[in-house]
């Protein structure tokens, strides 16, 4: 019992937006779909709901070819990130309004409606018209309406996306309980890779069209196969600086040097891209082998609690998260400093040497 | 004097200005032709119904009302029934020539009535359709219905299509969402156009006096045939006017609170 993506290319008016997915979701299963804006997450959901028709490939459900499928035959359930509700009709009604074209019994609704309601905690404004509401609340009506009937898939489109920090972080935990006990396919897509590692479950990782990578949320931020896998999943973007390994040393960007720790010990020798989180990159040592970097301060943005540093020198350009709030001129000189038995190494195709031993055992 | 009460007294005196053919038109309608020559009277010296009685025992002027009524309201029908698919249409689907088609509707009202006038009355004489009240509404179709395209795809541009979706998504199918939630979601785009075919329709002269002769023959063409053997009787002309003025007062009435909303939010 399965939901099959099978060999999915879509082009619109020439372009390409999906090529060559394959994917297989299980009955029962939480799947995220992570990736930035444009990477084909919308696409790819609409032609699952059947609202778009791939330009090749087949979706199969529980055996059976979708394809050729109108949406109101698929069974599945979608909700945007605009809240989409029928403005005319109360939030009962709106609640109600998929089983009530299903022709469901006035009785088996009522309970239903109600259930489904008090889930959502919204049972106070069941009376009162969308439009009344606060967006959360908006945004439940519309959860409602798609977890009420029993869809073989519910498809969330950046749910979460249009509302506010607090009522996010509450929403998105209780959804994980909504599914615990649903024999649905869940689809969730988000362009956040901690939402995706906070939801857990199967993670696709979209880019451009394409599937990079595939597993727990956990897994691909331990065992990233690519440079582009580990970059996606990193926010604010990994840091990646060109680099060649000889045999005691390595030298990125012909500037900096240090010696190969027991980290990295036994990498061949040639050229490689070394990738290094910025949460990892510090404005004291950590450790003996950090390495001191002198650099100038470009910018420091401030994101909720932390600051993004981006610095730079003569040879190359690093972000630095930082806890806290910091204040920093513009030009002004920093020392920063870069823990060398923490670099991600890829070679220089894109494709993933050795993972810091920190992230392969540590929690995301 | 304040600058408030200043433009108080101002549009006071304006909406005065405004005002005085119309109060001119209602008290000429309560005089008789003898006072209305004689001479200069702020009020029915002499308080009259007699013309009014006139036109509601007269079936030949008060078949002229019925007349108008029935192809007004057969006019709105025809209107909305072909404008509301055509402007869900040009808001949700993208075709070859789609914008060109679009100002190609609206550039139907830009060409002078006078233009239509001869093949409209020779086609319908020679299908028979001459002097019935379809005829009339048809002929006004060829105006109402651009502008009703127009002002609908404004109000249906403004519903996201995501409503659409997530109602083919429900399992509704295209008929039940359209009645059922998409009708609901623009009937104050509905109002508004149900008004202008209403004004359009009701006060055009043109096509509904050359249309017609006897059977379906409009108040405003009646109107313009009271010359009698004694002259023209203004008093009942102008009670004429006045039961033509209330239509138009009533139906203002009815979508007033649409309307407002249409020429925030649409295309009016």
């Amino acid at each position: 019992m399965s939901l099959v993506l099978d060999n999915i290319n879509h082009t619109v008016n020439g372009g390409s937006f999906l090529s060559n997915i394959n994917l297989t979701l299980e009955s029962g299963s939480f799947n995220v779909l992570l990736g930035r804006t444009l990477a084909g997450k919308t696409t790819l959901m609409r032609l699952i709901a059947g609202l778009d028709k791939p330009t090749n490939g087949k979706v199969i459900l529980h055996g059976k070819d979708l394809t050729d499928v109108k949406v109101q035959e698929r069974n599945v359930s979608m909700v945007y990130q605009q809240f989409v509700n029928y403005p005319n009709l109360t939030v009962r009604e709106n609640i109600a309004s998929p089983l009530r074209i299903a022709k469901v019994k006035d009785s088996e609704i009522a309970k239903r409606v109600q259930e489904t309601a008090a889930i959502l905690q919204i049972e106070p404004f069941l009376d009162r018209y969308p439009l009344e509401l606060s967006g959360g609340q908006q945004q439940r009506t519309s959860m409602a309406r798609a977890l009420v009937k029993d869809a073989s898939i519910i498809l969330f489109d950046e749910p979460l996306v249009n509302l506010d920090y607090k009522l996010r972080e509450e929403l998105r935990a209780e959804l994980r309980g909504l599914f615990k006990e649903r024999n649905a396919i869940a689809i969730y897509a988000t362009t956040e890779p901690h939402e995706a590692m906070a939801l857990g479950g199967n993670t696709t990782l979209l880019h451009e069209g394409r599937v990079i990578q595939t597993g727990a949320a956990t897994h691909i931020y331990r065992h990233p196969d690519t440079m582009e896998a580990a970059s996606l999943y990193s926010e604010p973007a990994i840091n990646l600086i060109k680099g060649r390994v000889t045999d005691s040393e390595v030298s990125l960007e012909d500037s900096v040097h240090f010696s190969l720790g027991t980290e990295l010990e036994g990498l061949p020798n040639g050229e490689y891209v070394f990738g290094v989180l910025p949460s990892h990159i510090g404005l004291a040592p950590n450790n003996d082998d950090d390495l001191e970097l002198n650099m100038t301060v470009e910018l420091a943005e401030i994101s909720g609690s932390e600051t993004y540093m981006h610095v730079h020198n003569e040879h190359f350009e690093l972000i630095v998260q930082l806890n806290g709030i910091h204040d920093y001129r513009t030009e002004a000189p920093v020392k920063v400093y870069l823990p060398t038995h923490k670099l991600f190494v890829f070679d220089l195709t894109g494709k993933t040497v050795q993972v810091p031993s920190s992230i392969q055992k540590g929690a995301p | 004097m304040d600058y408030s009460l200043r433009k108080k007294l101002g549009l006071a005196l304006y909406i005065v200005f405004l005002f005085i053919p119309i109060y001119w038109l209602v008290i000429m309608s309560f005089k008789g032709t003898e006072e209305i020559l004689g001479g200069l009277t702020l009020w029915p010296q002499s308080f009259t119904f007699d013309n009014y009685h006139t036109i509601f025992t007269d079936s030949t002027w008060y078949m002229g009302y019925v007349n108008s009524m029935i192809y007004v309201s057969m006019n709105m029908a025809i209107t909305l029934v072909v404008a509301l698919p055509a402007a869900y249409a040009f808001s949700r689907y993208r075709f070859i020539g789609d914008s060109h088609l679009f100002f190609w509707l609206l550039s139907n009202r830009m060409a002078p009535p006078a233009v239509f006038l001869l093949p409209f009355f020779q086609l319908y004489s020679s299908v028979g359709l001459f002097d019935t009240h379809i005829a009339v509404a048809l002929a006004h179709c060829l105006f109402t219905v651009p502008l009703a395209v127009w002002i609908l795809e404004g109000f249906m541009s403004g519903v996201p299509r995501e409503v659409d979706e997530t109602a083919y998504i429900d399992g509704y199918s295209f008929p039940k969402f359209f009645l059922r939630i998409f009708l609901p979601m623009i009937r104050s785009g509905i109002g508004v156009t149900a008004f202008f075919c209403f004004m359009f329709s009701w006060v055009e002269l043109l096509f509904a006096r050359t249309l017609t002769s006897v059977d379906a023959k409009p108040i405003a063409a009646i109107m313009t045939r009271t010359v009698g053997a004694a002259g023209i009787d203004w008093g009942l002309l102008a009670a004429a006017g006045v039961l033509t003025i209330i239509p138009g007062i009533l139906v203002i009435w009815f979508v007033r609170n649409h309307v407002a909303k249409g020429f925030a939010l649409g295309r009016v």
